[in-house]
């Protein structure tokens, strides 16, 4: 296997874009990170996207993208794994660079939301759970997530308001991240006055839907040359699934694929979870950061929400989460979580995230699909 | 929207007709061809009882188009007596009555409507256990 480098990165800001479509926002972040890679062309192009057909009527999406970045011709994949897409893209183009078949790809996440309302949003990220037995019985993406919220308040003895760290980590963190959607610190009282959109989750706990495109360069030790001793390198990926619905897992509260995942990816990286110097999770609510910091043995079982209340996952505490914002006040914009995941991370490792920056030398990055049936661990190393 | 979709899920939706392992005895819903637990291929046909208690619950605020109109409803995964768990909405219960521990027994209920072909789709939800 050959070593590969993330040399250029480019995001768009994450916001309600309605004057540009996904086309417009995938290319713009292309043309960024191709800018700062210095290079005009690529083998590959990687389209981390969940939603596009469902909620833009679009698909074949990843040839579209190619055209309208200026790169018709070229080899154009769109990859889909719900709120893992953007992951499973990096894991793609990871798997073609360091496999030798390609030598410089992109890996691109866009995800278009804002163009439909409420419930039909709703009802396109509910495919992401078991279609006939879970979303036919009216659970949104949100309620499932409830029902393992309820179940971990009452196995380990906590209050709606103890999960608010989490949410409140993420806001402080986004101030300063020019790209984030909620740029606000909110307070714990703010949390526990929220409005409830499937109890015991309110809109303070739930990632906003919204538009937005990510982009990285990866290229091999040959294609970087002497960029490569000024590049943050991939040093372990891993894709595992698990059963789609909750009632398939023999412990909800146990999430397998993200503990396998990680566990590979670590002895990819020949670290240990002591190693990790930075985390960026899949926070789309709560208890999902909750339970992906114990499955990947970042906590103890039963204490992810400790973590959180005791400030440990605070840019200056032991394992800084979500530092430039996370899913919960970044934006979520499904399918290209995971890229700007990994957008984040290299700045961090660059000594490119300015106020928020923490000393990191090893980080990980942790895309989930649905409650957790698709989990795509990375770790990058500083340069 | 296809009627064939809801068809051919009757045994289900409407019995709760799972599998059990031939080999290790595993209670399965839904069915599948390949038990999770021992990987045999020897799986029959199970009737569940419908009788169980509240594994976690939630009421839906915000919900996916056709079930919108019914806002707010109460769901959860129960624990069936055999075993497994299964998803599903809660009824003839208000939204502030249901706990984790608490019996219930399926019912047939309508579970949502397709607004333009106005086909309904009925199946199982749960109520709170009737005094025997
Ligand atoms: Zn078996």
């Amino acid at each position: 296997m050959r070593r590969v480098y993330i040399t250029g990165i480019g995001q768009t800001p994450v916001r309600e874009h309605w004057d540009r479509s996904a086309r417009d926002l995938a290319a713009s972040s292309i043309l960024q990170a191709l800018e700062q890679a210095g290079i005009d062309k690529a083998d590959a192009i990687y389209v981390g996207n969940a939603l596009s057909g469902e909620l833009t009527g679009q698909e074949q999406l990843a040839a579209l993208i190619a055209d309208f970045a200026g790169l018709t011709g070229t080899e154009a994949i769109r990859v889909e794994a719900a709120g893992a897409s953007g992951g499973a893209a990096v894991r793609l183009g990871y798997l073609a660079v360091a496999s030798g078949v390609h030598d410089t790809v992109l890996v691109t996440g866009v995800e278009k939301m804002s163009d439909l309302s409420g419930p039909a949003v709703e009802e396109a990220l509910a495919t992401s759970t078991d279609e006939e037995y879970e979303a036919i019985h009216g659970l949104s993406i949100a309620a499932s997530h409830a029902l393992l919220m309820r179940r971990y308040m009452y196995d380990y003895d906590l209050e709606r308001r103890d999960f608010a760290h989490f949410s409140v980590n993420s806001h402080r963190n986004a101030v300063n991240n020019e790209y984030a959607m909620f740029r606000r610190p909110i307070t714990v009282e703010a949390f526990e006055k929220a409005r409830l959109v499937a109890d015991p989750i309110s809109l303070l706990d739930s990632a906003p839907v919204a538009d937005g495109a990510a982009t990285i360069v990866l290229c091999s030790d040959k294609a970087a040359g002497k960029r490569a001793n000024s590049s943050v390198e991939i040093t372990g990926s891993a894709l595992a699934t698990d059963a789609v619905a909750l009632h398939d897992r023999p412990n909800p509260l146990f999430l397998r694929a993200v503990q396998e995942s990680a566990h590979k990816a670590y002895a990819q990286a020949g670290v240990t979870p002591k190693q990790i110097d930075i985390f960026e999770p899949h926070d789309a609510f709560a208890i999902l950061a909750a339970l992906s910091l114990e499955a990947s043995g970042l906590a103890p079982e039963g204490e992810g929400v400790r973590l959180a209340m005791e400030g440990e996952i605070a840019l200056e505490g032991r394992i800084p989460i979500c530092t430039m914002g996370g899913q919960k006040a970044r934006g979520y914009p499904v399918g290209a979580a995971g890229v700007y995941q990994i957008v984040e991370l290299a700045q961090q490792l660059r000594g490119d995230a300015g106020a928020n920056q923490v000393d990191a030398r090893v980080g990980m990055t942790q895309s989930i699909g649905g409650t957790g049936a698709t989990a795509v661990t990375h770790i990058l190393r500083s340069p | 929207m296809s009627l064939a979709k809801h068809w051919r899920l009757q045994q289900q939706r409407y019995r709760l007709i799972g599998v059990q392992c031939e080999d290790c005895g595993a209670k399965l819903l839904p069915r599948r061809l390949v038990c999770p637990q021992c990987k045999s291929h020897n799986l029959q046909p199970y009737s569940f009882k419908g009788q169980g208690m509240v594994y976690s619950h939630t009421v839906v605020y915000d919900a996916p188009s056709g079930y919108d109109g019914y806002v707010p409803y109460p769901a959860a995964l129960v624990r069936l007596d055999e075993g497994p768990l299964v998803a599903t909405q809660l009824t003839d219960v208000d939204i502030d009555e249901p706990y984790i521990g608490m019996p219930v027994e399926m019912v047939t209920r309508r579970l949502r409507e397709h607004g333009e072909s106005g086909m309904i789709v009925y199946g199982y939800k749960f109520r709170p256990k009737l005094k025997d």
